[in-house]
């Protein structure tokens, strides 16, 4: 079991060149911004991303300009031990080329591994006007859906995108595809509307710290702009965390200022709304909004965030256990 | 009444980065944002509202040669009356140095007969486009060669490298707006006093509106260690890291660390405006043993205090610092520092 969901975790990251894959591992998963993003060289060899969260997940990206299909390369075993294959189309070159090598590599990959999952990524969609991306999503899906019909795979379920990386769009698309590879998410998202229900919480992300990936959300929609509101909100606790970290010859010297604490921070906005944020295990934190409109005293305030305190203290606790049970021996930041 | 009215010339050639400063400063515009600004047409005037009681006129000037002409003849009387402080932006990438300085000098002659009294800081810009290894021989270079062409006429210069790409421009306009501020010095002593009480790592007063430094108190939070001095304080920008009693506590943290927070608060501020919300406070319990509050302190000044959790060798004592209690603490002091601020 649990071999088998550790080779599961990967995504396979193709598209033709140019697309902008190392564009998207640079932006997601090294924090580059995105107009650095137009120095990269081409990708010469396939690199593979570790990135070690909730799941082991690593990301392979694959140079678009080769093809798979000639015998010297083992495609077979490739295809057969990923999870995810994320296909970049660029929306704003002339895509029927990428099509016919799409539906190529799914007619290919599906024979090999039936469990694949299977997301495209319409990407640089900034460039678009509004409108012109709906249309394009709409031909595109049109399109590959024909494909696939006449390879006569039409059972297969293919989810698509509109991303680009100036915006938190890329953010959310991974996360979408990363949740699908997480094996506990229904009991995930079934504690995270307890907490919800039961703290008048109003939104809650579970993040991966690095990458801003949200491997886990209550049920409620996500609203784009809470969600890179959260986001910035770690990235602003963290820099003013790191700005008093003393040196290392001190911390050496002073063993115990060195034993790691849990981060927690909390903001009060102006509309009475709170933003919350606690550090979880493996790298992972839970920040949520409270919006509350009839609290205005601090000692009701008070109450209201103790209440959250010990309901996420709970919460934290049962995903100590849950990751016990998973069986995977990775020891635990806790 | 116009004690309270500052006015600030910010001159310089043209294309040398006067409005995007400005933009940055005052009206939260990002460094990538700025490259939309056009040129400036003559004179374009800003008022901003600067801790209550003190006016800030930025007359921003606009550098074509043309107006720049003009400004020394036919409107040689308005321009330079009355002024506080003259910022003089000079372009490190420019070509035509000379020109430049031809510029300063005309700036510097008429601003010693209209307003002999003046502040003149020195904006050495784009220092961005300097190899790193060549700023600090640049910035002496060029500040002793102004230096010895403004002699003269009785200025002291400030010279400060500035760049819009990082945390300079923030130390700069805190250094320039502080040296307007005319109560300073009882900020300073109830920033020690409060400190006296709080016992904190570190205490930072800033503007509200603009998140410029405007004082901060750094004491030294283990006790083991305050047998040598026990408070240090600087006013904004007046760094005292060489000062040896000190070394310990000033060299461990970062000396940029102002102008970061700066620009963090500031980041965060526009990050919650898409909530259509401004935020009032923000408590962090950092994972080594580091807490900040920060939190209004005035209409028109935020505090930001910095708490290490002291780990004595009694286990007892590392029981984490109440945040209600700080929370509390800040709310008692806020009544002392609006008597200063509405005190003149």
């Amino acid at each position: 079991m649990s071999s088998n969901s550790a080779s599961n975790a990967t995504i396979l990251l193709m598209g033709l060149r140019r697309g902008g894959k190392s564009s998207i591992c640079k932006v997601v998963f090294h924090n580059m911004q995105p107009l650095d993003t137009l120095y990269l060289e081409s990708t010469s060899k396939p690199t593979t991303e570790q990135f070690s969260s909730l799941i082991d997940l690593s990301v392979m990206e694959l140079p678009g300009q080769l093809n798979y299909f000639e015998p010297n390369y083992d495609s077979e075993r490739l295809f057969s031990s990923v999870g995810a294959l994320v296909y970049v189309i660029d929306s704003q070159d002339e895509y029927l080329n990428a099509l016919t090598n799409l539906s190529m590599i799914i007619e290919y990959a599906y024979q090999v591994n039936p469990r694949i999952h299977i997301e495209v990524l319409i990407h640089k969609v900034d460039g678009l006007s509004e409108d012109y991306r709906m249309d394009a999503q709409r031909e595109i899906m049109q399109r590959v859906g024909d494909e696939l019909l006449d390879l006569g795979l039409e059972g297969v379920q293919v989810s698509f995108y509109l991303t680009s990386i100036f915006d938190h769009s890329i953010y959310e698309a991974f996360s979408r595809i990363v949740q699908k590879l997480v094996p506990e998410l229904p009991s995930l998202e079934n504690m995270l509307d307890n907490l919800v229900q039961h703290s008048s919480v109003d939104k809650v992300f579970l993040f991966d710290v690095n990458s801003k990936i949200y491997v886990a959300t209550d049920s409620t929609p996500v609203d784009i702009q809470t969600y890179e509101v959260c986001a910035e909100f770690i990235d602003i606790t963290i820099d003013l965390d790191d700005l008093y970290v003393e040196d290392e010859k001190q911390q050496s010297s002073n063993s115990v200022r060195s034993k790691k604490r849990e981060l927690r921070s909390i903001s009060n906005l102006s509309n009475g709304s709170i933003l919350y944020l606690r550090q979880m295990i493996r790298g992972l934190v839970l920040v949520a909004l409270i919006r509350n409109d009839e609290i205005v005293n601090d000692v009701s305030l008070e109450s209201l965030i103790t209440v959250i305190d010990y309901n996420v203290n709970n919460f934290k606790k049962s995903l100590v256990k849950m990751w016990q049970n998973a069986r995977i021996d990775h020891p635990t930041n806790h | 009444m116009s004690q309270t009215r500052k006015k600030l010339l910010l001159m310089g050639r043209s294309g040398s980065g006067k409005s995007s400063m400005r933009s940055i400063i005052f009206s939260n515009y990002s460094a990538f944002d700025t490259r939309r600004l056009g040129a400036t047409i003559d004179v374009e005037h800003s008022h901003m509202k600067f801790l209550g009681n003190m006016t800030l006129n930025l007359w921003d000037c606009g550098g074509q040669d043309a107006f720049m002409d003009s400004y020394f003849t036919t409107q040689k009387d308005h321009i330079f009356k009355m002024v506080q402080v003259l910022i003089h932006v000079f372009d490190v990438e420019s070509k035509s140095i000379n020109k430049d300085i031809e510029i300063f000098v005309k700036s510097l002659t008429n601003l010693q007969k209209y307003s002999p009294g003046a502040k003149v800081f020195v904006l050495l810009h784009k220092m961005d486009l300097v190899q790193i290894d060549k700023r600090e021989e640049l910035i002496s270079l060029m500040m002793d060669k102004l230096q010895k062409i403004s002699n003269p006429f009785c200025f002291k210069l400030v010279g400060l490298p500035t760049s819009i790409w990082d945390e300079s421009l923030y130390k700069a306009w805190s250094q320039i707006v502080c040296s307007l501020i005319p109560n300073m010095n009882l900020y300073n002593s109830n920033l020690l006093k409060f400190n006296q009480i709080l016992d904190a790592e570190e205490i930072i007063l800033f503007e509200k509106t603009t998140f410029l430094v405007i004082s901060s108190t750094a004491s030294i939070a283990n006790s083991l260690r305050s047998s040598r001095k026990p408070l240090e304080s600087s006013g904004a920008g007046a760094q005292s890291a060489n000062d040896d009693s000190n070394a310990i506590d000033t060299t461990s943290l970062d000396p940029k660390r102002f102008e970061k927070i700066s620009n963090i608060i500031k980041t965060y501020k526009q990050s919650v405006s898409k909530l259509r919300a401004n935020f009032t406070s923000l408590v962090i319990n950092g994972s080594n043993g580091t807490h900040f509050y920060i939190d209004k302190l005035t209409d028109n000044m935020l505090v930001m205090i910095v708490l290490k959790e002291k780990d004595d060798d009694s286990s007892s004592s590392v029981a984490s610092h109440e945040d209600s209690l700080i929370l509390e603490n800040i709310k008692a002091a806020r009544k002392w520092f609006e008597k200063i601020e509405t005190s003149k």
